[in-house]
């Protein structure tokens, strides 16, 4: 394992922290420590960073600076979103959210709904066997009751994007607040918050290249919102709590490289993506590309492996160093499948033996080919063991 | 990650026995591909021992270590002797298994257990029962006997062993049942007959007094020192020390009290006054 160098295709759990964001962020860490809520000069140059890392954040997004919030993590903003909603409109009590969620929303709405007596009701929209929703049946569950619907930008498993300008359209004309989880979206795809009609969006640095701890939340002009964390005046009132600063500089970093690498992640980084996804189809017999082929992010590829188990094709990846994920039940200590993918109703034979591939900019051509020369014998041995596998 | 150990790695990179026998002198199949574990094990069996074991397994690195070990392990054993194997034997033959994983080691078994009963042409056990979790088919005799030999304590143990209760999670609350209902079978809490002696204050007094004279006072005296009942109030008994040290003072006192509570009334508690 250690003659080979790392292969990071695991990009949607988390990326490495760019070296220009690494060098971004260290002052804060170091000399300029002030609390930017001091009075004195020395505390106040650092709210100054704060402020031109919202900016980049916004340039990033298309928001004014004023609507965006700094927060810990994804999860955080998703959970702040979601409750600010409920809290405004306290006498609805309806959600409306998809079954391909990340759990960050799934478990929240569960909770909700199991934890109140089932005061609130929660709709989670189906998918087909790509993963799409049905926009009929989205607007079909729009109802006077909805207080908010939170629909995911893009999946983090398959890399499914979707139609959230629609979606948000529908809901606006029932003045129904529209929340989206962007964490995997940010960076990887163009996004315009000024041309749609989204109340509230998250997002996660250590998803495109700053540290792990650090998210924004953003709330549109106008929105109504009730704080989650309460506390200080920090955020302008809006989320109590000391700022993380040198991760927040680091962040607003990252926002600023991602808008200038927006191109290369939608050329060359989707051709290295294609160019693995087409090569694994051609090269494994019985593999099956596992989501929507033509609204996908471009780093993203999922593919089963039929008859061979998930943890077992990783632990052989690991030998060559190389990272990657899986939707097997036995990666997770769970005991059933991806939800994502049984969502998809993906068969059991194709679900336990799913590989998720997430690339970065930092990938490489070569990195590619290593992977595809080692991928079908890895496959092959698992399958030698296999008593479903008759050749 | 996982934390597999040395032999669970090797097992699971370098398999031993992979295959098929020909003409099996039994076969066990044991899980499905929607549980995400599966193992089918032969067995050649002559003159009632194991000559020859092969499998071939669907799941992860745990399920593929388990069955590869288990087929060295049976490898010349006689059937009897193949049958007392328990899924604890075959983990501790890989130097142990994460808690989540022990199921693969239960399939292990399993596949055995089935294997040996194809060979004697005798129906399995857990075949029998009342299937309780739905979504991995698994049955009250099983869970029950899972519970017994693995001396398993929680809910979450029964998931980790036998998987009932991983999917839907439905048959959670009749898991509870089941193991409240095997613990009390296994291992009854016993029930310890506390001594609710009832005292007259008086009787207490002289009891005390006698313990007191007989067996405290003759040891503390052989060393210099003495001790005098002062007062019982209630269940406190005071005593004043002499002609101890105040450290030893504190050991005394806990000795006295452990004589009292021993042959006058487990209730009691010493005080020293100063």
């Amino acid at each position: 394992m250690a003659d080979y160098p790392v292969i990071y295709m695991d990009n949607n759990a988390t990326t490495q922290v760019a070296p220009e964001v690494f060098e971004a962020m260290t002052p804060y860490l170091t000399e300029l420590y002030g609390n930017p809520s001091s009075m004195h000069t020395f505390g106040g140059q650092v709210g100054n960073a704060l402020e031109k890392a919202r900016q980049q954040v916004a340039t990033l997004l298309g928001a004014y600076p004023d609507e965006i919030i700094f927060t810990s993590c994804g999860t955080e903003s998703d959970s702040t979103a979601v409750l600010s909603a409920l809290r405004s409109f306290p006498e609805k009590r309806h959600i409306i959210t998809s079954k391909v969620e990340h759990p960050a929303i799934l478990n929240l709405s569960e909770n909700l709904e199991v934890m109140t007596g089932r005061r609130y009701r929660v709709t989670a929209l189906k998918v087909d066997s790509t993963g799409r929703i049905d926009l009929q049946e989205y607007e079909d569950a729009l109802s006077d009751d909805t207080a908010i619907v939170s629909m995911m930008w893009a999946n983090n498993e398959t890399g499914n994007i979707y139609p959230v300008k629609e979606m948000a359209q529908m809901a606006k004309k029932r003045g129904i607040l529209f929340h989206t989880d962007s964490v995997q979206a940010v960076g990887k795809v163009p996004i315009n918050l000024a041309e749609l009609d989204v109340d509230f969006l998250s997002m996660s640095g250590h998803k495109l290249h700053a540290p792990k701890g650090t998210g924004i939340l953003y709330v549109r002009r106008g929105t109504p919102y009730v704080p989650f964390l309460t506390g200080g005046h920090q955020e302008g009132g809006r989320r109590g709590g000391t700022e993380n600063v040198a991760s927040i500089v680091a962040l607003g970093k990252a926002c600023e490289m991602a808008g200038a690498r927006m191109e290369e992640e939608n050329t060359r980084v989707k051709a290295l993506r294609d160019s693995l996804e087409a090569g694994l189809l051609q090269s494994v017999p019985k593999s099956i590309l596992n989501g929507d082929r033509e609204n996908r992010l471009p780093n993203t590829t999922n593919i089963s492996f039929e008859m061979v188990e998930g943890e077992a094709i990783l632990l052989h990846m690991n030998l060559y160093n190389i990272c990657a994920s899986s939707g097997s039940a036995c990666t997770s200590g769970s005991l059933e499948p991806s939800h994502v993918l049984r969502a998809m109703d993906v068969p059991f034979t194709a679900a336990h033996g799913s590989v998720r591939f997430s690339l970065s900019t930092y990938n490489t051509e070569e990195e590619i080919d290593f992977v595809l020369e080692k991928m079908p014998g890895i496959i092959e041995t698992l399958r030698d063991l296999s008593p479903f596998w008759n050749g | 990650m996982w934390e597999y150990t040395d032999k669970v790695q090797q097992h699971f990179l370098q398999p031993q026995n992979v295959g098929e026998i020909k003409n099996p002198s039994g076969t066990g199949d044991v899980g499905s591909l929607s549980c995400g574990d599966a193992l089918k094990l032969t067995l050649k069996i002559e003159n009632n021992v194991i000559t020859d074991a092969k499998f071939k397994t669907f799941g992860c690195a745990s399920a593929i270590a388990s069955s590869s070990i288990l087929t060295e392990m049976v490898r010349g054993l006689r059937v009897d002797e193949a049958a007392k194997i328990t899924n604890e034997d075959i983990a501790a033959a890989l130097g142990g298994l994460p808690k989540e994983k022990m199921h693969c080691s239960v399939m292990g078994r399993e596949a055995l257990e089935a294997a040996i009963a194809d060979y004697r042409g005798v129906p399995l056990p857990a075949v029998e029962g009342e299937v309780v979790c739905e979504c991995f088919g698994v049955t009250d005799v099983e869970i029950k006997r899972a519970v017994t030999e693995s001396h398993l304590r929680s809910v979450e143990d029964i998931t980790n062993f036998t998987k009932a209760g991983g999917g839907c999670e439905k048959c959670l609350g009749r898991l509870q049942e089941i193991l409240n209902e095997t613990l009390n079978e296994v291992e009854p809490i016993p029930v310890v007959p506390m001594p609710k002696k009832r005292m007259t204050a008086l009787q207490k007094i002289k009891k005390i007094e006698e313990v007191l004279e007989s067996e405290v006072r003759p040891g503390l005296k052989k060393d210099g020192g003495d001790i005098e009942l002062v007062d019982v109030d209630g269940d406190t008994v005071i005593v004043s020390l002499s002609g101890t040290s105040d450290s030893s003072g504190a050991t005394i006192r806990e000795l006295v009290e452990l004589k009292l509570r021993e042959k006058v009334l487990n209730t009691l508690f010493v005080e020293e006054e100063k």
